[in-house]
C-alpha cells in the first residue's frame, strides 16, 4: 500500500512550497503532498524576491524587470514559461503572502540596501525592509553589534554613501544588551526580543545603559542603547535580529521608542527573513490542507509496468525503510548545486532522483572559465524543460508524462548573476502546481 | 590525508599526471578505522542552519550550538591538545539538526560521540553528576523495582520529602512529578493474556514496546496489540532491553552498546522468524532506525534497523489504514486534541502523520502546535541545571497549546507528554489509544485478561 495522493511536490523551498500551494488552489479537489529531505535554502536567503535585477548580459541594475524578459534567450526559465504567466504567479505570491511584502504595487524594482552596503534590485521585499529603502532621501542611521561581525555597521554606511544613494547615512556598533556570548545564534536575539526578556542590571550596565533602577524588557533595552547615538536621522536600520514570531510587533515597539521609523537590513546565511518566509509558506500550506512530510529523501522511483514513460510511485526513504509514495503527477524541486537536488562529480552533472538529463560539455575543463566572477558555465547548468516545464531528455523528448520540474533544479539561467532565483522560482513552481493538478483530475 | 597536508612533491607528481592523461581523483581521506567523524566535518560549510534550528541555543546563553558541538569540536580535536568541551552535555539530543543541515553532516553522530568521549576522559566516575546520569540513563534497571511495589512507589515517589531529596543529593529538579507506575506492567498482562490471540505466519509484528510503554503506560502498548489483532497480525514480545535513548543522551554508551546488544540479537532473531518490528514510541524506533547503525558495528544491526518501523507508519504501508478508518467513530472522551509532534518522529519524516491519519475518524479534531520542540528531551528536563531551559523552550509548545481550543495533548513521545501535562496540566493520550477507539471501539479497553 502506497500513501496516495494526487499531486506529489519533491522538495521543500520556494519552488516546491509554490508548486504545492497553486496545485492545492488551482483544484480543490486535488490531494497534494509535499516530500522535503533537508531544510530548504530559504535559510540561505535573504527573503527577497527578485525577479530580474541584472540582463543576462549584465546590463543593469534594471529598473523594470519586464521590458527585459522579453529579450531573455530561448531556453531561460522565463522565456519557457512566458511572461503572462510571471505576473499570475507573482500575483499568487502577492496573495500568499499578504502584507507581510510589499512592492506588488508597480513592476519596477525596489532598491534595498543589503548588509554589505550595496544595494539590490529586487521586485518584492519584506514589509520589515520597507523603510530601508535606498531611493528614500531620508538620512539613515545603522546600528550592529559587536557580537553580530556580519554586519559592520559603520562600513555598510560608509558602503551605501560611496555607491550614491541620495540621503546621508551613518553606522554605529554598540553591545547588544542581554547578549553576551560572541556567537549567540540570530534566532536567539529573535528570541530575546520575541519574548521580550527582561534584561538584568549587569548586562544593562555592561550595555551603558542607565534606567531608574531593575531590569527592563529587551525591546526597551534596545530602545535605550540606540537612543542616545540617534541625531537627526528619521529612519534606524538594524541587521534582521528582529523577531521570529513577533517581528511586527518588536519593530514597532523599537519605532514607538524611539520615534523614528525602523528597518531591518537582510543578512547572510542563516537568515531570520528567509526563515520567517519558510514559515509563512509552511503556515499557508497547512491552511490549504497539503499534506508536508520533511526530513525524509525520495530516493528512488518506478515506472508503471511495460517500460512506460510515466511515473508509477516514487520511493520515500525512512531511515532505511523504504515508503512507497504514489500519484497522478510529481513536480521535481529539488533545487540546484546549492540545495543538491543536482550534484557534480568529475565526470558529470547528475539529477539526483530521476536521472534526467543535465545538458553540459564532456570536458570538465569546459565548465568554468578562470575568472571567477565571470561568466560561468556551470551556473546554468541544470535541467532543459519545454513549454510545460517537463524535462526533456538528450533527444529533446520529455523524460516522462507526468514529471515537471520547478526552481533551481532547471538550468538555462545564472540566478546569482541575474538576481532571478526567487521570481524563477515562483514563476515555475506556480506553472508545473497548476498543470499537475490540472492534469491529475 | 587533506590536500593541505601533502608535500609540495606530492602535488607536483599528481599536476604532471593529469597532463600525461593518467590524473585519478585523490582519495583525501583515509578508509577511518576507528570513529573518526572528519569527512562529515568537511562537509560542513558553516551555513549555520542547524543553530538555527537547536531549540537550546534559542534560550540558553551559555550554549554554543551544534555546529559547534559537531564539525568544529572535531576540528579543534585534531591536534590532541583539546578536550572536548562541557557545553556538549547541554545538548539535549532532540537531534533537530540533523534533518536541517543541508550537506548531510551527521551532526547527531557527532555529538553522541562527543559526549560519550567527554563523560568517558572528562567526568569524574564519583561525582554527583555522573552517578544521577547513570540513574537517569539507567531507568530501565529501576523500574522494576518501582514496578513490583507500584502503589508503594507511586507514593513515595510523590511525596515531597523525596523530590527534595532528590533534588538536594542527585540533581533531579523537584518541579516535575515522578511518573505513575502502573499496578501491572504491559510484560505481566500480556504473560497472563497467554500472548497472541492471533496465530499468522504470514502477518507478524515484533513489538519493541520499551521500558515507557512497559512500566508507566501499559494501554498504550495494549492499544498497539488489539489495533494489530484487529488487522490480523500475530505479535510477539521479544526480550528486550532499553533503546539506549537516555544513555546517548548522557554519554553513557557503553551501557547503551550493552543494550543495543541484547536488543538487536533479539530482534534479528524475531525477523529471522518472519516479522517485522514496530514500536509505539518515536524515540525508542529512532534510536533502533538511526542510533544503532550510527553507533555501533553490532551483528545485524543494518537489518534490524532497515526493519523497524513506526507502529502506525507500519499499518499505513502494509495495510490500508485509510479506508479502514473510513467511517468510524470514538466516542467523547477523544473529542478535541493539541498534538505535538515529537522532535524523534519529525526526524523521522512522521511529523504529518497522526493529523493524516485521524483526519477521516469521526468526532475527533486534532490541531497541530507547530514545530516547537517541547523542551524535555528524555532525562535533560528532569536535571536541575536544565529545568529552567527546558520550561524556556516548552514555553512556546504551552503557549500554542492553549491558544489550540482543546483540553486534552495528543504525542507519541512518554516524555513529551510529561511536559505537555507539566506545562498545561493536560491529560495526554497517544495516537494508537485513539485507532484503538476508532477501529476496535470502546469496549475493547476492558478486555478480560
Amino acid at each position: 500500500m502506497a500513501i496516495e495522493d494526487d499531486v506529489l511536490v519533491i522538495g521543500g523551498g520556494l519552488a516546491g512550497a509554490i508548486a504545492a500551494l497553486s496545485a492545492a488552489d488551482a483544484d480543490r479537489g486535488a490531494r497534494v503532498r509535499l516530500v522535503t529531505y533537508k531544510q530548504s535554502t530559504l535559510r540561505h536567503a535573504s527573503g527577497l524576491i527578485d525577479v530580474l535585477g541584472y540582463a543576462p548580459d549584465g546590463e543593469g541594475p534594471l529598473a523594470d524587470p519586464f521590458p527585459a524578459l522579453e529579450g531573455l534567450p530561448r531556453g531561460h526559465p522565463y522565456e519557457r514559461v512566458g511572461i503572462d504567466a510571471v505576473r499570475e504567479a507573482l500575483d499568487f505570491f502577492d496573495g500568499v503572502v499578504g502584507d507581510a511584502y510589499a512592492g506588488g504595487h508597480t513592476d519596477r524594482n525596489a532598491l534595498v540596501p543589503t548588509h554589505g552596503g550595496t544595494v539590490k534590485p529586487t521586485a518584492r521585499y519584506p514589509t520589515s525592509a520597507a523603510a530601508g529603502l535606498a531611493s528614500d532621501d531620508r538620512d539613515g542611521l545603522l546600528v550592529g553589534f559587536e557580537t553580530l561581525p556580519d554586519f559592520d555597521a559603520p562600513l555598510a554606511a560608509a558602503h551605501l554613501e560611496a555607491a550614491g544613494v541620495p540621503f546621508d547615512c551613518r553606522g554605529v556598533t554598540l553591545r547588544f544588551p542581554g547578549i553576551v556570548r560572541d556567537d549567540a545564534k540570530v534566532t536567539r536575539y529573535a528570541h530575546l526580543l520575541d519574548r521580550n526578556e527582561r534584561v538584568g542590571a549587569d548586562a544593562l550596565e555592561e550595555a551603558a545603559i542607565t534606567t531608574d533602577g531593575g531590569e527592563i524588557g529587551s525591546r526597551d533595552a534596545l530602545a535605550a542603547a540606540v537612543r542616545d547615538r540617534l541625531a537627526d536621522e528619521t529612519r534606524v536600520g538594524f541587521p534582521a535580529i528582529l523577531g521570529d514570531e513577533r517581528a511586527d510587533e518588536v519593530r514597532a515597539d523599537l519605532a514607538d521608542a524611539l520615534g523614528v521609523d525602523v528597518f531591518e537590513v537582510p543578512m547572510g546565511p542563516p537568515s531570520l527573513p528567509g526563515i520567517r518566509l519558510e514559515e509563512m509558506l509552511y503556515d499557508a500550506l497547512e491552511a490549504a490542507g497539503v499534506r508536508v512530510t520533511s526530513g525524509v529523501p525520495v530516493v528512488d522511483y518506478e515506472t508503471s509496468a511495460g517500460g512506460s514513460d510515466r511515473i508509477a510511485r516514487v520511493v520515500v526513504d525512512r531511515h532505511g525503510a523504504e515508503i512507497p509514495h504514489r500519484a497522478e503527477q510529481y513536480v521535481l524541486a529539488t533545487g540546484g548545486l546549492v540545495g543538491k537536488g543536482i550534484e557534480a562529480d568529475r565526470e558529470r552533472f547528475v539529477e539526483q532522483i530521476f536521472d534526467c538529463h543535465v545538458p553540459h560539455a564532456d570536458d570538465r575543463y569546459d565548465w568554468f572559465v578562470d575568472d571567477v566572477f565571470g561568466e560561468q558555465p556551470y551556473a546554468r547548468f541544470g535541467l532543459a524543460p519545454d513549454h510545460e516545464l517537463r524535462p526533456l531528455d538528450a533527444n529533446g523528448d520529455p523524460e516522462f508524462a507526468n514529471l515537471r520540474a520547478a526552481g533551481a533544479v532547471l538550468g538555462g539561467y545564472d540566478y546569482a548573476a541575474e538576481k532571478s532565483g526567487a521570481g524563477v522560482s515562483i514563476a515555475t513552481g506556480y506553472v508545473t502546481g497548476t498543470r499537475a493538478a490540472e492534469e491529475s483530475g | 590525508m587533506s590536500d593541505a597536508e601533502r608535500s609540495t612533491d606530492e602535488r607536483e607528481s599528481s599536476e604532471r599526471s593529469r597532463d600525461a592523461g593518467e590524473f585519478e581523483p585523490i582519495q583525501v581521506f583515509p578508509e577511518a578505522e576507528e570513529m573518526d567523524l572528519r569527512p562529515g566535518a568537511d562537509d560542513c560549510y558553516k551555513c549555520s542552519t542547524c543553530d538555527t534550528n537547536c531549540p537550546v541555543a534559542e534560550v540558553d546563553d551559555e550554549f554554543p550550538g551544534p555546529k559547534f558541538q559537531g564539525p568544529e569540536q572535531w576540528r579543534l580535536k585534531r591536534k590532541d591538545d583539546h578536550d572536548v568541551d562541557e557545553s556538549v552535555m547541554k545538548c539535549s539530543n532532540c537531534m533537530r539538526c540533523d534533518s536541517t543541515c543541508p550537506s548531510e553532516v551527521p551532526l547527531s553522530q557527532m555529538h553522541n560521540t562527543a559526549r560519550g568521549e567527554y563523560v568517558e576522559q572528562n567526568m569524574s566516575k564519583f561525582s554527583r553528576e555522573y552517578l544521577r546520569n547513570r540513574i537517569l540513563a539507567n531507568y530501565r534497571r529501576l523500574a522494576p523495582l518501582a514496578a513490583a511495589f507500584p502503589r508503594t512507589a507511586n507514593v513515595v515517589m510523590g511525596l515531597s520529602i523525596t523530590r527534595w531529596l532528590g533534588e538536594k543529593t542527585l540533581g533531579i529538579t523537584s518541579e516535575r512529578e515522578f511518573p505513575e507506575f502502573a499496578t501491572e506492567t504491559f510484560r505481566e498482562w500480556w504473560a497472563k493474556r497467554n500472548g497472541s490471540n492471533v496465530s499468522n505466519p504470514d502477518k507478524r509484528v515484533a513489538y519493541f514496546h520499551g521500558c515507557y510503554a512497559n512500566y508507566n503506560t501499559p494501554e498504550v502498548a495494549k492499544a498497539l496489540v488489539r489495533v494489530y489483532e484487529r488487522f490480523g497480525y500475530e505479535i510477539v514480545v521479544p526480550e528486550q532491553h532499553c533503546s539506549g535513548t537516555p544513555m546517548f543522551a548522557n554519554g553513557m554508551l557503553e551501557d547503551a552498546r550493552r543494550s543495543a546488544e541484547t536488543n538487536v540479537r533479539e530482534l534479528a532473531s524475531a525477523i529471522d522468524d518472519g516479522a517485522d518490528v514496530v514500536a509505539s514510541c518515536s524515540s525508542c524506533s529512532m534510536s533502533i532506525r538511526q542510533e544503532y547503525p550510527e553507533l555501533f558495528d553490532v551483528d545485524g544491526t543494518g537489518d534490524v534497523a532497515a526493519n523497524t518501523w513506526d507502529a502506525v507508519e507500519y499499518l499505513r504501508v502494509h495495510e490500508d489504514l485509510e479506508s479502514a478508518l473510513e467511517g468510524t467513530s470514538v466516542g467523547p472522551e477523544f473529542d478535541e486534541f493539541a498534538y505535538h509532534a515529537p522532535c524523534h518522529a519529525r526526524n523521522q519524516g512522521l511529523d504529518g502523520q497522526t493529523l493524516e491519519v485521524l483526519d477521516v475518524v469521526e468526532g475527533v479534531d486534532v490541531t497541530d502546535v507547530g514545530d516547537s520542540c517541547s523542551g524535555i528531551s528524555g532525562t535533560y528536563g528532569w536535571k536541575e541545571e536544565n529545568y529552567e531551559t527546558s520550561m524556556k523552550i516548552g514555553e512556546e509548545m504551552f503557549e500554542h497549546m492553549s491558544e489550540a481550543g482543546a483540553a486534552a495533548g495528543l504525542t507519541e513521545c512518554p516524555t513529551c507528554s510529561m511536559q505537555m501535562e507539566h506545562g498545561t496540566g493536560y491529560e495526554i493520550t497517544h495516537t494508537l489509544e485513539v485507532l484503538e477507539a476508532a477501529l476496535v471501539g470502546p469496549n475493547a479497553a476492558t478486555e478480560s485478561t
